[in-house]
């Protein structure tokens, strides 16, 4: 005869190896999941070199890293000005320009277009002076800031350091 | 011949099955054309399972190989050719077939109880579908193929928290490449088999309602139906003549006249095409992401959001529509507001395949405007319908007592 007290048991051995059998499943499903993961080839890419002494003022050139486009451009007097002065105003994604860059004279950002990662047109098709991103129409000011569009943030700075007088290394060391 | 079916269904009731599920299915009599659209469904899943299986034998995934391949199986693989146009092309038909086939149940109400089940079935596989057709894009590693990988699988960076790791996760890198490609195809190649699976559920579902039909009126007794076969059998089959005219014209006449030219140029992470567009079949849902762009840093997340809710609404659809009456035959205020449904997602595709700052009237009207509208109107459509029939304000016509 099955009392009341078996069933509960029975409820209670039942619900134990559902459980112990989801945990299961979810810890073999780690290794499938994680395989998905950046495997270690495409990690070691991590940092590019550059070799910024050829660039006139004005000049941009599109270098890839880790797979990405990264813009360097060597800015114009006035293309920094244009920078600073917009540094007063109400920005959607607000940053200084000083912040955003190591010096003045090179902007290194990264050209993914913040809204759906497409690569923005060079320097000089938006309209605040700055690159057009063609997808949806994402506007970015000489300090690569978004100022129009449906992009909610700033084109990303790559971490990057001057090794010296002529060579830009983007990424971590 | 019958000795060993005799004892074939000792054991497997074959003719059991087919008896009762196919040749002698009771069918409604008054099924209109608009019903050939599922079995057309049916006939393009078969040819791209087909074509595709055969395009698989010669393809290689691989991010410095696949557009080259593809073009191999175009000029050297004999009749590559033709696997390779009627699998792209099947993929645009696929989508007006089944469009055709969404907005009959739309219009005659084949969403409503008791077919609530059977029609989630059908929006799973339209899911499926958007998704396996995306990966299958992707699989030529043209420009068209990599910056539609690129936007598409951005869109997950607007969740949330995770939503950054989460992309890099789906890239297996820092940008689509290899093993972007690598994984697309492998699940290319596993969810069309998964549609199948779900097909047949959405199958066991129908039979296990029955077929609603344009009049939206319940099936009384044998007066109302038709054996399957050879009624729609035969129906079905003339629907298939038809449609395979179609579908050959644009194989063999006009092969891309539904693919983009940029896509003939081998993929390049570092430079976008001035203009990106998706498949035609992508577009309406492609303009109501873009049409939110007015709510800041918001934006991005409101515009996924409001492009995958254009689909999640179907859902609840079922729920929404509250009128006594099914078919929108007998009610005359739904069915205008299904037209300018239907008008409004032919302007989405308008608007989305333009590019996102176009303007019409000489620019006195950006189609942004247009865009933002067209989307209030798609989702306004679910609301007006829910309003008019859970307040009575829609008079219903007579309606039939039986077929």
């Amino acid at each position: 005869m099955v009392t009341e007290s078996d069933e509960s048991r029975r409820d209670f051995l039942t619900l134990a190896t559902g459980a112990v059998g989801a945990a299961g499943v979810a810890g073999a499903a780690w290794p499938f999941v994680k395989s998905w993961s950046p495997s270690a080839d495409v990690l070691s890419q991590a940092t590019t070199e550059v070799d910024v002494s050829g660039l006139a003022p004005g000049q941009m050139i599109t270098v890839p890293w880790q797979g990405k486009p990264v813009f360097v451009l060597r800015r114009t007097p006035a293309q920094i000005e244009a920078a600073r002065k917009a540094d007063g105003e109400t920005l959607p994604d607000p940053a200084k320009d000083a912040d955003r860059t190591k010096k003045p004279e090179y902007l290194v950002v990264l050209a993914l277009c913040t809204h759906l990662g497409c690569v923005p047109q060079p320097i000089g098709t938006g309209n605040f002076g700055g690159f057009l991103c063609p997808c949806h129409g994402s506007h970015y000011d000489t300090s690569g800031r978004i100022r129009q569009g449906p992009a909610p943030k700033n084109l990303p700075v790559p971490h990057y350091e001057f090794k010296d007088e002529k060579t830009l290394v983007i990424g971590k060391v | 011949m019958s000795k060993i079916m005799e004892w074939v269904d000792e054991r497997l009731p074959v003719t059991e099955l087919l008896k009762s599920q196919a040749t002698e299915y009771p069918t409604p009599k008054n099924l209109n054309y608009w019903w050939n659209f599922g079995s057309l469904a049916l006939l393009v899943l078969i040819i791209m399972i087909a074509t595709g299986l055969f395009l698989a034998m010669h393809y290689k995934a691989d991010a410095n190989q696949s557009f080259d391949v593809v073009e191999h199986i175009m000029r050297d693989v004999n009749f590559g050719w033709l696997l390779r146009y009627a699998h792209a092309n099947g993929a645009s038909f696929f989508f007006l077939v089944v469009y055709v086939h969404i907005l009959r149940g739309m219009y005659y109400g084949s969403y409503r109880k008791p077919r609530e089940i059977l029609w989630w079935f059908g929006i799973i596989i339209f899911f499926m579908m958007m998704g396996t057709a995306f990966m299958g894009y992707v699989l030529p590693w043209g420009q068209m193929s990599y910056w539609g990988a690129a936007v598409i699988t951005n869109l997950m960076s607007a969740i949330p928290v995770i939503g950054e790791e989460l992309v890099i996760w789906i890239w297996g890198g820092f940008s689509v490449g290899d093993p972007t490609l690598n994984r697309f195809f492998a699940l290319h190649f596993l969810l069309p088999l998964v549609i199948f699976g779900v097909v047949i559920l959405h199958l066991w579902a129908l039979h296990a309602v029955h077929s609603n039909n344009p009049d939206g009126i319940d099936v009384h007794d044998e007066k109302d139906t038709l054996p399957f076969h050879p009624y729609y059998t035969v129906k079905d089959l003339y629907g298939y003549g038809v449609f395979m005219i179609v579908f050959c014209v644009f194989v063999f006449y006009a092969p891309n006249f539904f693919l983009e030219p940029d896509n003939y140029i081998p993929a390049n992470p570092m430079q976008t095409p001035a203009h990106i567009v998706p498949e035609w079949y992508f577009l309406p849902f492609y303009a109501i992401l873009r049409s939110i762009d007015f709510l800041g840093s918001f934006s991005k997340l409101a515009g996924v959001l409001a492009m995958v809710g254009a689909i999640m609404i179907l859902f609840i659809l079922p729920f929404l529509d509250r009128s006594p009456v099914r078919s929108f035959r007998y009610r005359p205020l739904s069915r205008q507001l299904f037209w300018i449904f239907v008008v409004d997602c032919v302007v989405l595709g308008w608007v989305g395949y333009n590019p996102a700052d176009a303007a019409i009237f000489n620019g006195a009207l950006p189609l942004i405007v247009v865009g933002r509208t067209c989307t209030a109107i798609y989702f306004g459509y679910f609301f007006v319908l829910w309003a008019i029939t859970a307040f009575d304000i829609e008079k219903h016509q007579p309606v039939p007592k039986s077929i």
